[in-house]
């Protein structure tokens, strides 16, 4: 395969994956390849490195190695505690509460377990994107068994005041998840200060491998197994365990720990730089989510009169990787519910653009999307029946 | 590398006949921002031919492909040669485009076959 040296803008997708952790994986693909689950020699080889990895996993978020679970990625962390918690909880009640803005893997299943007659209650978001806690709390009935908002929006990159909530539903003696996907690892997320009783997060946002993550669950807190077989994970995600993905998560949670603060500043430099690179060069373009509460490396535009789709593919032939929340670009082609949620008009929507910097990003990278950017609005605004301005 | 082909990116990056006729004798329009994609179609017929096309798109790369696809196919076209464009052989003609960009994407004849009504009902109320 070609060497890939691509300006990378789309970090919250997934992130390159550290040297560092490579190195720890790699006797765990060659060396340690027994099954963690054996008595012997080889078993125990392999299940050091996965009790290790437990260990830097839970120290990242503040948490005991008893109580991380590791699952396959962030969507099994989310079905894993929705469907887990409220199963284990059921006598007490069978009403959710949640947002408008969550991930897809939290919407989806809180439909499933609707059809099983659970009722959920979904909270708005502001324009900014923030979950109002007066809000969550005016949706507790005696029923609510489970709150669930995320810790920040992976596409707006607006940090909800999780504290405040955690706060409202401990207040009521009901769960509280967040996902933290988009956060763990990026910026502090400790689980006590968060005052979570579940929290799902996931290596290949923070400079780990794909197929490993993890969720917390504060010892104590109800949950069904969402896996049945082995007593891998103390019973509760059976199957046996991806030994060099959750080695390599634990060295990212180790390398996240010390050096996150140190990334969120470099990228919150570039961040502001591209805001400012966009909106000085680009007329009738909107920053969506919050500048006081966004994460690091979160730019989030919308241009208009345009479409995303166009807009990723022309930055592309430019080597520059970034998403969008357009129908034409997702599978199902819907508009990013996210976009919806905050108010932007569909065909606002359609025309929005993240650009995710990571820890790899530099100066130049910025530098050259704000050189090429210009120039392909404009060709595609010229191009469109929405565009006023002459030919 | 992408879901498109070269010809598709070909006829993205560089679209044939993209403005409009300020005096054209007929215009179509389909799509809508909800959906994703939207095309303005310009006509200008001279004996019963169509002698210039010119668009207008706000879509993702297969929207913009198909329209700058269509009006290549139809110039010089008699009305009822180019009545005959479908979008699928807009597809076929581009070496095919992904499923999924089929249905939603894949208008362009219809934006042309509008545009030809409007003329002939204008050609029409002026008669």
């Amino acid at each position: 395969m070609e060497n890939k040296n691509y300006i990378y803008l789309d970090n919250a997708s997934s992130t390159r994956i550290d040297d560092r952790v490579i190195e720890e994986m790699l006797p765990y693909i060659k060396d340690y390849y027994g099954n963690p689950s054996s008595v012997h020699q080889a078993g125990a080889d392999a299940r050091e490195g996965l009790e290790n990895a437990r260990i830097k996993v839970a120290d990242l978020i503040g948490a005991n190695p008893e109580e991380i679970y590791f699952t396959s990625c962030g969507t099994e962390s989310n079905n894993f505690a929705l469907t887990g918690i409220t199963e284990a909880n059921q006598n007490k009640g069978k009403h959710i509460i949640t947002s408008v803005i969550e991930h897809l893997s939290i919407l989806n299943p809180l439909k499933e377990l609707q059809r099983k007659g659970f009722e959920v209650t979904t909270v708005p978001v502001d324009k900014e994107g923030f979950v109002n806690p007066d809000d969550i709390k005016a949706a507790i009935r005696p029923d609510t068994i489970l709150i669930s908002i995320m810790h920040a929006n992976n596409e707006i990159g607006t940090i909800q005041k999780i504290r405040e909530i955690s706060k409202v539903a401990k207040e009521s003696e009901i769960i509280m998840h967040s996902d933290g996907v988009a956060t763990a690892g990026i910026i502090p997320s400790n689980v006590k200060e968060l005052g979570v009783d579940a929290f799902s997060f996931s290596s290949q946002q923070m400079y780990g491998p794909k197929g490993a993550a993890a969720l917390y669950i504060k010892k104590g807190t109800r949950i069904r197994p969402f896996i049945l077989g082995g007593v891998q994970e103390r019973g509760r995600r059976a199957g046996t365990e991806n030994i060099p993905g959750i080695v390599g998560f634990g060295k990212a949670c180790e390398i996240a720990k010390f050096e996150m603060e140190e990334n969120a500043k470099k990228s919150i430099k570039l961040r502001d730089k591209l805001i400012k690179g966009i909106m000085d060069n680009i007329k009738e373009v909107t920053l969506n989510g919050s500048m006081e509460s966004r994460l690091p490396g979160n730019v989030h535009v919308s241009f208009e009169y345009i479409e995303g789709e166009s807009i990723v593919l022309f930055l592309n032939m430019q080597g520059i990787t970034v998403a969008t929340g357009s129908s034409c670009a997702s599978q199902a082609l819907k508009v990013s519910h996210v976009c919806t949620s905050i108010g932007l008009s569909h065909a606002t929507a359609q025309g929005s653009i993240l650009f995710s910097i990571g820890k790899y990003n530099t100066d130049e990278d910025i530098e050259k999307v704000i050189e090429v950017l210009p120039p392909i609005i404009d060709k595609l605004r010229k191009m469109s029946p929405l565009y006023k301005g002459l030919i | 590398m992408f879901q498109y082909n070269e010809k598709v990116m070909d006829h993205f990056a560089n679209p044939r006949n993209v403005g409009e006729i300020a005096d054209a004798d007929g215009i179509g329009e389909v799509g809508n921002p909800v959906c994703g994609d939207m095309m303005t179609f310009y006509i200008k017929v001279k004996d019963n031919k169509i002698q210039d096309v010119k668009f207008k798109t706000f879509g993702c790369g297969a929207a913009i492909a198909v329209s700058s696809m269509v009006s290549e196919m139809a110039k010089g076209k008699t009305l009822d040669e180019a009545m005959q464009i479908s979008n699928k052989d807009v597809a076929k003609e581009l070496g095919g485009l992904p499923e999924n960009k089929l249905h939603c994407s894949n208008l362009g004849a219809d934006a042309l076959h509008k545009a030809i009504e409007n003329y002939r009902e204008n050609h029409k109320e002026n008669k």
